[in-house]
């Protein structure tokens, strides 16, 4: 089932252009990864999604009643505001008390309900923002660059919960990283994004196109090795 | 009737513009505003020469000054200049262009003293309803927008994802900023508004856990203050806004040492070997 749908969107900001001719879609069930390097237009393009920011041409179509989560870059909580994780899971909604507790097991952090959100981990405010984007049931779930700052063993973690999550709840994931081992094996698709789409479609095809290796500076025998390295032996946790 | 007494009149001004300066203060403190709130706050004498020029309701005037400001300062914001320094500009220019307007107003005696610090005392039976009505109207609005302004200021892409236009929150927010100046002009005057918005709340974040309990801890401070302040002013005859604001300081300082303290008692017990019984 088509969940998003983009067409030849141009998005400028302060006068430069950032996104050009963008042509997108995004069904239920399926986890796509943009990658792309710095000042690609990788977090534009989510914040276009979520309607943070307007394109100046082109449309973005959503499916009617769609739920978006979303899981940003990087949170800053100013120190001056208290707040505990069970509060910022009620927000801006309010939810009954089993959801959100269902919602923190889901994404890994069962024990933190009660602390106050300075006191978690980098991994550990991560994850409860993961959680607080699963509660409201999302059809597509946006992380941007949502493992920075954990180390190898938290990421894969983080990415075996994402898999787990969307076995759940049959949503979407659009994901945004750097980490491209990673995400290559995590992802049904991938996005090469460079201001426009360079290249896009199954990891094992992307990684091999002359374009993608051209983005990220890799020649024939790196990139084959970046892959070969991490995809063998067929990796058992990505049943279809 | 009870509200023939000044003092209880003073009091109960006092404790309207504190109760309503408590849910703001912790928004202009969580979004880094205290600048925002002082140039909109010095605005307010201009507003006020304005309103004596024009004949108008002061109340009206400042409001209108406070609202004008606030925008041209959101406008002018990423257009070059560091937010601090347009606001020094700003807060300052408007507070000099005011007191050389306040100048042209001639044939009423203006005692300017009570605009700069506030004149409490001299609340009447109308004052106290606009500023009642003001400070209802601002707790409404905090109310009716809560959920929104919170998740607005913790992220502004995680209330767009959440369907919350950040921008029209912020507008809610400055909307309220101008109307506590405007009411609490009579109760601390532009010099000293800043303060009552930004004390409590201060004071408030070291014994608080949720931003719910910081706006009542920081309505408690601010009322202690108003109320303490009024009888200290009364008893020393010390001019009134400016002891309410000292009072808000003291519990300021008391906050920060009991907050320390009971970190360092939780520190102690923690570390302390269980002894066996």
């Amino acid at each position: 089932m088509r969940l998003l749908s983009i067409a030849g969107l141009d998005l400028a900001l302060g006068g430069h252009p950032v996104l050009e001719d963008i042509h997108l879609d995004l069904d239920r069930g399926e986890i796509v990864t943009i990658v792309g390097p710095n000042g690609s237009g990788k977090t534009t393009l989510l914040k276009s999604i979520i309607g943070a920011l307007a394109p100046q041409r082109g449309c973005i179509d959503k499916s009617p009643g769609m739920v978006i989560g979303y899981v940003p870059q990087r949170l800053h909580l100013d120190a001056t505001l208290p707040m505990t994780v069970s509060r910022l899971m009620r927000l801006p909604r309010r939810r009954p008390t089993h959801e959100i507790d269902t919602a923190l097991e889901r994404a890994g952090v069962t024990q933190q309900a009660s602390s106050q959100i300075s006191d978690l981990s980098g991994g550990q405010f991560q994850r409860v923002l993961l959680a607080r984007a699963l509660l409201s049931s999302p059809d597509l779930l946006i992380l941007d660059e949502a493992t920075q700052g954990l180390d190898q063993q938290g990421m894969a973690d983080f990415y075996r919960q994402i898999e787990r999550v969307r076995q759940e709840l049959g949503c979407a994931v659009l994901m945004v990283s750097h980490e491209l081992h990673v995400v290559m094996r995590a992802s049904d698709r991938v996005v090469c994004l460079n201001r426009s789409i360079c290249c896009a479609g199954a990891p094992e095809r992307v990684a091999a196109s002359p374009e993608y290796r051209a983005m990220f500076g890799l020649d024939d025998e790196d990139a084959l090795a970046l892959y070969r390295h991490h995809h063998s032996p067929p990796s058992l946790e990505m049943s279809p | 009737m009870i509200f023939d007494d000044f003092l209880v009149r003073a009091t109960l001004a006092g404790v309207g513009v504190a109760l309503a300066a408590a849910p703001l203060g912790c928004f202009v403190v969580w979004r880094r505003m205290a600048f925002f709130g002082d140039a909109t706050a010095h605005a307010a004498i201009l507003g006020v020469a304005l309103a004596l020029l024009m004949s108008m309701s002061i109340f009206a005037g400042v409001l209108v000054v406070s609202l004008l400001m606030a925008t041209i300062v959101s406008l002018l914001s990423g257009k070059g200049y560091a937010m601090d320094t347009l606001l020094g500009v700003m807060a300052h220019s408007s507070l000099a262009l005011g007191l050389v307007a306040v100048s042209f107003v001639s044939g009423v005696r203006l005692d300017l003293m009570a605009y700069l610090f506030g004149d409490i005392l001299a609340v009447g039976k109308a004052d106290l309803a606009v500023i009642w009505g003001g400070a209802a109207l601002v707790m409404a609005l905090m109310g009716w927008r809560w959920s929104r302004l919170l998740t607005a200021t913790l992220n502004a892409d995680l209330a767009h994802a959440s369907g919350i236009d950040p921008q029209r929150e912020q507008l809610i927010l400055t909307l309220s900023l101008a109307i506590v100046v405007a009411v609490a002009l009579k109760v601390v005057g532009v010099l000293l508004i800043a303060a009552l918005l930004i004390i409590p709340a201060a004071a408030a974040r070291t014994l608080s856990r949720t931003p719910e309990s910081m706006v009542l801890v920081a309505a408690m401070i601010g009322v202690a203050a108003a109320i303490g302040g009024l009888q200290t002013a009364y008893w020393f005859d010390t001019p009134t806004g400016p002891t309410i604001v000292s009072l808000a300081a003291a519990l300021f300082a008391l906050a920060s040492v009991i907050a320390s303290v009971g970190r360092t008692a939780l520190r102690i017990m923690a570390s302390r070997p269980e002894r066996p019984s």
